[in-house]
């Protein structure tokens, strides 16, 4: 069996690469899926660490993480189009209308 | 198992339950009507709902605190807060409801999602139990993204959810982290399984400082604690004024409410290592809201960044951690609520004297009190409250929330709490001295613009924040009584 | 240990013969005639009219939004029928608001027009 920690170490690897990308892309729809590797590194931690406790309440927690991505891709997409029909563009280092 | 389970103590959620089954019957009543028209039997509709929420609030208030299925709970802290939520999103709808061009088309789904936030949020209040936390987070998350992008025709309300939607999904994943964490130390989602388990040499116990870490990010983020605010002023100034309103007050309830409950239940035995770091952020937030607010030029965004320094004097009751500093807390976000929305009312109604469409400058302000006397004498009391001068309901929050971290032992972080109040009587006095005692630069190129009156709905917002604000300055003591803290 | 996995050794096995067999009996023992409607990509199916490479009305993005909500929820559906026979009753009255809440969303994306194309 492996050890938990080795799946707590990969996930935050996980995670620290999609930070990493979210701070250093410039397309929005990048910058998405960097976010659900987020959400996904989180998720193999929870699995971890739910095998670990032997109880199921990390699994139901990944279900509704999965759940909740979803649902803010939905959001985060609907937001981008709208976006784009002002700006003809994604990148956001264009977004500067607000500063200061 | 037996279905009577899923029916025990189900009471505890029936504001969140009238709220939900609002929702759907709107959504119902919006595909049901003809073309244009019952934009404004929707908005009727949505207030009606939610004062039946705050009835349903009214009809528990009191009781013994119960828990439904390991996941929420109805105690004095909870309801104190899903009352403030309750009016803001009242004081929110009337706002809303001439506002846009597009409520007319879409009022429907505006309304949906605005009550969705506030289910969102009172659950916030509610959740004693990681996963709900979370979803509840993500529910009003989500339907504030939507609605500071609601004004479409406007490049800066796209951009302001675009902004807000990037960052705020970029933080829930730091939140669902330190959750992931907190569980894996403490081998629970509930809170007060997690304390046990931790209070008696369990679980991982090195797990949980980078938990509460992570969660610091995300809780910081929704409440703007400096140096994790960036977000607050752009997304402030470019929602719709209605929405902002809300959202300044709501968003900063719930965060707060869930801050407090999981800080306190879950992890009171790492008050040693948590308080410190808290503190810090609550110097940082003060003094970096203040000084950069001295320097805006536009209402909403010295608005927002008042709204980041008030964060920090909240946060200071979640460092002293005792009941007390909580219930202080609950009265500081009561007395907010109300001068917050009040003041944000001011400035919709001042948008449209001025024909801007979703921002005044400061500079505009002068002479304001020749032209508009009950606006500008509204705007008075809410800065005055907002900077904390007694005998407004803003000086009671203050006080009680300085009081509590004094006993608490935290004096010394009551004192820069203190000094920051002073800093911002400034800018606060400064749009009061603008309006009364400064002239128009081009007086005649004002005068000639036509009066166009504000519209019912918020002429009684105003009424009504500015009476709240007297009635609890006058008064602090009841409601102080009224509204109840963690654990009591 | 070893001998664990050697169910999993017979399964590869046999799926690559599966895959020998499949593709090498029709090429020794089938027909063979070359013409253009042979060598097209689907055949005696809709003609390739471009690249596949090009852009796309923004629509399907809306589509795809509305169906990536659905299509989720299932993951709540799957666990809920894998233990409803043991918790009879009480997981089926738990279902009925999370169907009602799908219902509403479902109505109102609807009746919204949300699914008209044009």
């Amino acid at each position: 069996m492996v050890e938990t920690s080795y799946y707590l170490v990969l996930a935050a690897i996980i995670f620290t690469v999609g930070a990493t990308g979210v701070l250093l892309r410039r397309n929005a729809l990048i910058i998405f899926m960097c976010i659900e590797m987020m959400l996904n590194s989180v998720n193999l931690t929870l699995i971890a660490l739910a095998r670990q406790w032997g109880n199921l309440e990390g699994q139901i927690f990944v279900f509704m993480i999965m759940a909740v991505a979803a649902a803010e891709v939905a959001v985060g997409l609907a937001i981008l189009i709208a976006n784009v029909r002002h700006r003809q563009s994604i990148n956001i280092d264009e977004i500067n209308l607000l500063k200061w | 198992m037996d279905t009577a389970l899923l029916f025990d103590n189900a009471v505890v959620l029936l504001p969140e339950l009238v709220l939900a089954v609002g929702v759907m019957v709107l959504m119902m009543v919006d595909i049901g009507r003809r073309g244009q028209n019952g934009s404004q039997l929707l908005a009727g509709l949505s207030v009606a709902i939610l004062l039946l929420g705050i009835g349903a609030s009214v009809m528990i208030w009191g009781r013994a605190p119960v828990e439904y299925l390991d996941g929420a709970i109805s105690d004095g802290f909870a309801l104190s807060v899903r009352l403030v939520i309750l009016i803001a999103g009242v004081l929110g709808v009337l706002l809303s409801r001439n506002w846009f061009p597009a409520i007319e088309r879409q009022g429907g789904a505006f309304y949906s999602l605005h009550l969705l936030a506030v289910i969102g949020m009172m659950l916030m209040g509610t959740a004693t139990n990681l996963i709900v936390l979370f979803i509840a987070l993500e529910i009003f998350s989500l339907a504030l993204y939507i609605l500071s992008g609601f004004y479409r025709e406007n490049a800066r309300s796209i951009e302001a959810a675009m902004k807000y939607f990037l960052l705020g999904a970029f933080a829930s994943t730091f939140f669902v982290y330190g959750c992931a964490l907190l569980y894996g130390a403490g081998g629970s989602s509930k809170f007060t399984q997690i304390h046990e388990t931790l209070a008696t040499g369990g679980g991982n116990p090195s797990l949980v400082l980078p938990g509460i870490a992570l969660l610091l990010v995300g809780f910081g983020f929704k409440v703007s604690l400096v140096p994790f605010h960036m977000w607050t002023p752009d997304v402030y100034q470019g929602a719709p004024t209605p929405v902002t309103a809300f959202m300044s007050v709501g968003t900063k309830a719930a965060a707060f409410a869930g801050f407090f409950r999981l800080m306190m239940t879950a992890l009171p035995s790492f008050h040693d290592q948590w308080a410190m770091p808290l503190a810090i952020l609550a110097v940082l937030t003060m003094t970096v809201g203040n000084l950069t607010a001295l320097r805006q030029s536009s209402v909403k965004r010295m608005l927002a960044y008042s709204g980041i320094a008030h964060a920090g004097n909240i946060l200071i009751a979640l460092v002293a951690g005792t009941a007390a500093a909580s219930s202080a807390a609950a009265f500081y976000l009561f007395a907010y609520a109300f001068m917050n929305i009040g003041a944000f009312t001011v400035t919709i109604a001042l948008e449209r004297q001025y024909g801007n469409e979703n921002d005044v400058e400061q500079s505009r302000l002068a002479g304001a009190a020749e032209r508009f006397p009950v606006l500008a004498a509204a705007m008075a009391i809410f800065m005055l409250s907002l900077s904390g001068i007694p005998p407004l309901a803003g000086f009671f929050g203050k006080f009680l929330v300085f009081k509590a971290a004094v006993e608490a032992g935290w004096a010394w972080l009551v004192v820069i709490g203190v000094l920051n109040s002073a800093v911002s009587a400034y800018y606060y006095l400064r749009i009061v001295v603008a309006m009364y005692f400064q002239q128009p630069e081009q007086a005649g190129d004002e005068k000639e613009q036509p009066f166009v009156p504000a519209s019912r709905s918020s002429v009684f917002v105003v009424v009504v924040s500015v009476l709240a604000v007297v009635v609890i300055g006058l008064q602090p003591g009841l409601w102080a009584d009224l509204l109840r803290g963690l654990g009591q | 240990m070893a001998s664990d996995y050697l169910p999993l050794l017979i399964l590869i096995l046999l799926a690559a013969g599966f895959g020998v067999i499949a593709i090498g009996l029709p090429t020794l023992l089938g027909p063979r005639e070359r013409n253009n409607q042979k060598l097209e990509p689907y055949e005696s199916g809709i003609i390739p009219f471009s690249d596949a490479r090009r852009r796309f009305p923004v629509k399907y993005y809306l589509v795809a939004m509305l169906f990536l909500i659905f299509d989720i929820e299932v993951i709540f559906l799957y666990p809920w029928a894998a233990v409803l026979r043991d918790l009879r009753l009480f997981a089926l009255v738990a279902m009925i608001p999370f169907f009602i809440v799908l219902v509403v969303g479902f109505l109102y994306e609807w009746k919204k027009g949300a699914l008209d194309w044009d």
